[in-house]
């Protein structure tokens, strides 16, 4: 009889006293964390809300007279591909230049340096497209030549080699050269947090500067460059501009990176498409978005996989 | 293996500002010996002039000469990293290699000498050094585990058992105390004191019962005021250095005067 009236009146635990500037701030902060899903999640429906129309219509009524899986297949192989040779050429680069900023540089010719790359970061994309189709591709014939010559052997270089040089191969080294300082920066702030304690104990052991640097600047960067390489493909696969301008795109599905037959992006096809696109075409164009957007969350979610897998000996601990 | 330090008038530098001068200090091997004094004295600069560790600040050079064995460490043509594989440290606060494991920690320094090993030969040394080191019993169960998961102590020991596996001549420590609870502090004063059977060990310290505890020998490092370079005072067996140093400044300091 009394004891249900006893669990009534026991006190609540007292709140913590905080402040009013501490509860606005945890308010707003919270706001912002919040904010940032609402706009994924409306970004995510809207895109499943305009591709389901052609995800459910007949083949028929879509470009080409093709199934959506068709249509889309060839743009994810063409972004994929772009978005890798862009990231095989720019990750070791970007090391490379930070490495040499952070550890081999004077100061001065470093600072100097992490400008520049910096500014390369801020040129619009539109120029790097109008560059790499006036005057890499160009420039670049004379490569693809030397490499169906001596590397005709290997797939990529089968050829024939494309006139206009407006192949995959230059896509990626433009796109390489617009991720380049993403993954630069990124890279060269890990390296710069490298706790001197650990270099010390290296080149204490004997180590020379290099191997310092693999014993000590590399381990402890390796996430921070794994965060720089994503970023930087996730740039890649989403670029849009440049691979409009510079691609000669057949809608092929095929290795060779220099004939004039190329795969198209995802991005760089819904660019030129758009236009004069109406009805299922549009939705269709959406549909490949909304892949283009899967294939990113994924990407995402490998790299913090790989990050976390070695947790333990990350030196967080 | 072990082998004797002979410095004389060492200058050194940073730049253009002289940290520690005219150093006269001979060091016999197999000998314990202590470097105290104030801080900011020289005695650090000093220790790491001795495996040309202060090279890694831009600037830094020396004057005079430095010999271990009586090979000049500063002759032309001598690569620093040659003399790090000879003399080996211990800093200040334990820094195994986070991203390693116990085992790769220990081993670190033999695969730079690009030694290729047997595995069993690379288990015998493992084990050899953590034993040297007195922690073999604590981790020989978890050697794949990362050596940052350790305890403060054990990291140290663990350091020590990297430092000592490259069998070097000499063994520098920088106040490997300082950053350690008396218990673990005991550890590593025992292990000093099997390890000078093996190797000549300088040791800085802070701590002047520490200096009296390990040591066989002390020097008293001094500095006349900020700005101004360190000096070698005084230098002699530690029981003379602690119960009747002729230096008027030796004696404040190690009774408490002042520092």
């Amino acid at each position: 009889m009394t004891a249900p009236t006893e669990t009534a009146t026991t006190p609540a635990p007292a709140k913590p006293v905080t402040q009013l500037g501490d509860r606005i701030f945890a308010g707003s902060a919270k706001g912002a964390g919040i904010l940032i899903l609402v706009v994924l999640a409306g970004v995510a429906a809207f895109l499943v809300a305009q591709a389901f129309p052609a995800v459910v219509a007949s083949p028929a009524e879509l470009p080409g007279e093709r199934s959506l899986a068709a249509y889309i297949g060839p743009l994810v192989f063409g972004t994929v591909l772009a978005a890798v040779i862009a990231l095989i050429i720019a990750t070791p680069l970007a090391i490379a230049v930070a490495l040499f900023i952070t550890h081999y540089a004077p100061r001065r010719i470093a600072q100097g340096l992490a400008y520049v790359v910096d500014l390369l970061a801020a040129v619009p994309s539109i120029v790097f497209g109008l560059w790499g189709a006036f005057t890499l591709a160009p420039a670049a014939l004379g490569l693809m030549t030397w490499l169906h010559t001596y590397l005709g052997w290997l797939p990529f270089f089968a050829g024939p080699v494309s006139v206009t040089g407006r192949t995959m191969l230059v896509v990626g080294v433009t796109l390489a050269v617009m991720i380049l300082p993403i993954i630069t920066a990124v890279s060269r702030e890990v390296f710069l947090q490298t706790p001197k304690l650990h270099e010390e104990a290296a080149l204490a052991l004997g180590a020379t500067r290099w191997e310092m640097i693999r014993m000590a600047v590399l381990p402890f960067g390796r996430s921070g460059i794994i965060s720089g390489a994503m970023l930087g493909l996730g740039r890649a696969l989403g670029e849009t501009m440049a691979v409009a301008i510079i691609l000669s795109a057949s809608g092929a599905v095929t290795f060779n990176l220099i004939s004039s037959d190329n795969p198209s992006t995802i991005a760089g096809n819904i660019a030129l498409q758009f236009p004069d696109s109406t009805g299922l075409a549009v939705n269709t164009l959406i549909a490949s978005g909304l892949v283009l957007f899967v294939i990113t969350l994924l990407v995402n979610a490998l790299a913090r996989f790989i990050v976390n897998r070695r947790r333990e000996f990350s030196g967080a601990n | 293996m072990a082998k004797a330090i002979e410095a004389r008038n060492l200058n050194i530098y940073y730049g253009s500002f002289l940290a520690v001068e005219g150093v006269t200090m001979s060091i016999r091997p197999k000998t314990v010996t202590a470097l105290i004094g104030p801080s900011g004295c020289g005695k650090s600069t000093y220790l790491r002039s001795i495996n040309r560790m202060h090279e890694v600040i831009p600037g830094a050079r020396v004057e005079g000469s430095l010999e271990l064995d009586g090979k000049d460490l500063y002759a032309p043509g001598v690569d620093p990293v040659g003399v790090r594989r000879q003399i080996g440290m211990v800093f200040q606060r334990p820094n195994p290699f986070p991203t390693m494991s116990i085992y790769d920690n220990v081993v670190a320094g033999q695969r730079l000498n690009n030694k290729k090993m047997r595995k069993d030969a690379t288990d015998e040394l493992v084990e050899r050094s953590l034993r040297g080191a007195n922690l073999w019993n604590e981790v020989k169960d978890r050697l794949d585990k990362p050596g940052s998961g350790l305890s403060g102590g054990q990291q140290q020991r663990l350091c020590i058992a990297r430092a000592i596996a490259v069998q070097p001549d000499v063994l520098l420590m920088d106040e490997p105390c300082s950053a350690l609870d008396p218990i673990s502090t005991l550890a590593i004063e025992d292990l000093i004191n099997e390890l000078k059977a093996e190797y000549t060990i300088v040791i800085v310290t802070h701590n002047m019962q520490q200096a009296a505890r390990v040591s066989d020998f002390t020097g008293f490092f001094n500095i006349e005021g900020t700005g101004k370079p360190g000096h070698l005072i005084e230098m002699d067996e530690t029981k003379t250095i602690f119960s009747q140093p002729k230096e008027k400044a030796t004696e404040d300091y190690v009774s408490g005067r002042f520092g």
